[in-house]
């Protein structure tokens, strides 16, 4: 589903070349949990966005669902990104003068969808976190943790193959960060792909596969070393 | 996807009512001024006569005498009483007018009211049909009539009602001036604007209530207005043979080819009047059609230009202003733009989204600048100038401040909405 080769990104300004990335490879297959981790700075979030087309690379290869990303203009990105990708971001991100019903909507409504559809899709998802009934609620009106099960909600309204979720559980007291990871994995159970970043031990111990990523360099710590494949340079400097 | 963009808008404006008010009002006056100006110049240069505007040709000669002669210089506006009927005669042209403004007393035969001026028109028989006079009753005179200057007269539908309290006239008798004509067609309202045919009567001035043949005008002696220009001593201005210009002569010539055909025989005619000792100076003639004649006249008056332009200007100052409340308002959006982006809108959908925004700004300001132009056409009408009873919106205007509204509020919001499809949706993604 994601295959990565030799990626790299680099943010210039004048006076400054800032490398977030070396050279990462990794390839996540189907119905994979993996746990991108490592510390502040450190590249994770900048893979994440690289990996839900949200910045472009600067180098290296980038297979999605098997479609080059780099061939895409924005329209064909912006679509793959809707159709393939869901997104959970730390703070929630809810658009806050719509409800949850909207809110869901968001990436339906550019998918082109009839109104029944988008309907059938919102409600499913909606049950699915056990929201449906405050459907007509506004993100205001409800906790951190019932806030971000709104946001899976609306990730996974479209049926994507692949969740990227950022830092879920950051704003989350523990009680309701385990009741997300248990969303998540369930999710993951029925098989959509779950790429997590997180800082959080506990929550990386959860998943199948850890990426451990540090100054721009990946490592695979998990059971398949074969699909982290950094190159020889980046390797010797991670190691 | 239109009408989602219409409800994002519509939340989008709610949430932020100062803001959306400062622009709605800034769009409002800005609309407001410029139409108020712009309805004014609209009048004011309207084709008074659409359609056959193109074939309309207002004749020059000039039969002046030789002294101050400098070539190539203008001839004078009107003709004189032989010229005029000269050319009327000659029948050059599809259709000739010759006619000059007057004024007439009318003597009503209905109890209780008291005799009144009214203005009218001393003119000849092509003047309906080549103007496209719409006639509630009766018909116009004919050339015979013209030539044998027969007591006959045309009325306004308004004096029709005022003198009979009806427009069922035709056949009865109008008292004027001690003479007695008698009414063979009434005209529904028609008040070309500006006055082309004659501009040195009002030329926006009201409306003309009483139409006479030229000949029998002169006949009865009926009293004339206007201006009117002698080159030398005449006891009788108004006489055939007077050295002076007071009519007014147009020709009704289809196609180009008329019209060259037509100046030529003016010239031919010019030289015929020097040859004669009549005319002392070389042939020196000027055919122009309405459009033209009103664009040399210069009827529409240098300040409703100038307030035009002032108008504009303040536009563009209320649009830069808006640019900059919607460049804030967009950009404060950056995070929903992002997540947005996130969850699969292109730029263009963005852009497209942050567009309909500006342009339902536009929608709501074009109703309140509809309103305020129509304020200012009300402050417009209380002036003390001949065309300011004019200043009224009509539909086409009523359009165009819709569209002026919503076109200036697009452009305003093209900047702003580009900005807004350019955020980065990674940045404003990242977790705190």
């Amino acid at each position: 589903m994601l295959h990565m080769k030799d990626v790299s990104k680099v943010y210039r300004t004048e006076m400054v070349e800032t490398h977030a990335l070396r050279d990462l490879s990794l390839i996540v297959g189907e119905g994979e949990f993996v746990a991108v981790t490592g510390p502040s700075g450190s590249g994770k979030t900048t893979f994440l966005n690289i990996a839900g087309l949200l910045e472009e690379l600067t180098g290296g290869e980038y297979l999605l669902d098997g479609v080059d990303i780099r061939m895409l203009d924005d329209r064909a990105r912006s679509r793959l990104r809707n159709e393939k990708l869901g997104f959970v971001f730390q703070s929630f991100n809810l658009i806050p003068d719509l409800d949850l019903f909207d809110n869901v909507d968001v990436p339906l409504r550019y998918r082109g969808l009839s109104r029944g559809d988008r309907r059938k899709r919102i409600e499913g998802a909606l049950e699915r976190v056990g929201l449906a009934s405050r459907a007509r609620h506004y993100p205001s009106e409800l906790s951190g943790g019932q806030q971000q099960r709104v946001a899976i909600a609306r990730a996974i309204a479209g049926g994507p193959k692949l969740l990227l979720a950022d830092e879920p559980t950051g704003n989350l007291d523990s009680q309701m960060a385990r009741e997300v990871m248990q969303l998540l994995e369930e999710l993951n159970a029925q098989g959509t792909i779950i790429v997590i970043v997180t800082h959080d031990p506990e929550i990386a111990a959860r998943a199948q596969r850890n990426v451990h990523i540090v100054d721009g360099v990946a490592t695979d710590l998990s059971r398949a070393p074969a699909l982290v494949r950094p190159t020889r340079a980046a390797a010797q400097t991670s190691l | 996807m239109f009408t989602y963009y219409l409800d994002l808008a519509l939340r989008s404006l709610r949430r932020n009512r100062a803001l959306t008010a400062l622009m709605i009002v800034a769009i409002a006056f800005g609309v407001g001024a410029s139409m108020t100006t712009l309805t004014v110049l609209h009048v004011l240069s309207a084709d008074p006569i659409p359609g056959k505007s193109g074939d309309l040709y207002m004749v020059q000669l000039d039969p002046r005498q030789a002294r101050g002669f400098i070539p190539g210089e203008e001839p004078p506006d009107q003709v004189t009483r032989s010229d005029g009927e000269a050319l009327l005669r000659a029948g050059k042209a599809e259709r000739q007018v010759v006619m000059t403004s007057g004024e007439a007393a009318i003597e009503p035969a209905r109890a209780g009211l008291l005799p009144f001026f009214i203005e009218g028109r001393w003119t000849s028989a092509d003047f309906f049909p080549m103007f496209g006079v719409p006639f509630v009753a009766g018909a116009p005179w004919t050339r015979d009539d013209d030539d044998r200057a027969a007591r006959v007269a045309v009325i306004a539908r308004a004096l029709a009602d005022k003198l009979f309290g009806t427009t069922d006239v035709v056949g009865r008798t109008l008292r004027t001036e001690s003479s007695e004509l008698r009414i063979i067609g009434v005209i529904d309202t028609w008040r070309p604007t500006p006055h082309f045919y004659d501009l040195h009567s009002q030329v926006y001035g009201r409306e003309e209530q009483i139409f006479v043949p030229f000949s029998t005008s002169r006949e009865l002696k009926l009293p004339r207005s206007g201006s009117q220009d002698c080159w030398d001593e005449s006891p009788d201005p108004l006489a055939l043979g007077a050295p002076c210009v007071w009519l007014q002569f147009w020709a009704e010539l289809p196609g180009k080819a008329r019209a060259d055909a037509y100046r030529d025989f003016l010239f031919q005619y010019s030289l015929e009047q020097q040859r004669a000792g009549r005319f002392a100076r070389p042939p020196n003639v000027r055919l122009r059609d309405v459009r033209q004649w009103l664009a040399f006249s210069e009827v529409v008056p240098d300040d409703a230009r100038l307030q035009t332009w002032i108008a504009i200007g303040f536009l563009v100052v209320c649009l830069i202003n808006t640019v900059g409340l919607l460049l804030t308002k967009f950009l404060r959006r950056s995070s929903e733009i992002g997540v947005r982006r996130a969850l699969g809108a292109s730029k263009r959908s963005i852009f497209v989204q942050l567009l309909v925004e500006a342009g339902m700004i536009g929608v709501v300001g074009g109703a309140l600048g509809l309103l305020l132009a129509w304020l200012g056409l009300w402050a417009v009408r209380h002036q003390p100038a001949d065309y300011a009873p004019l200043a009224r919106l009509d539909l086409p205007m009523l359009v165009a401040t819709f569209g002026l509204a919503v076109a200036a509020s697009l452009i305003a919001g093209l900047l702003p909405a580009w900005r807004g499809c350019q955020v980065t949706p990674a940045i404003q993604l990242k977790s705190p």
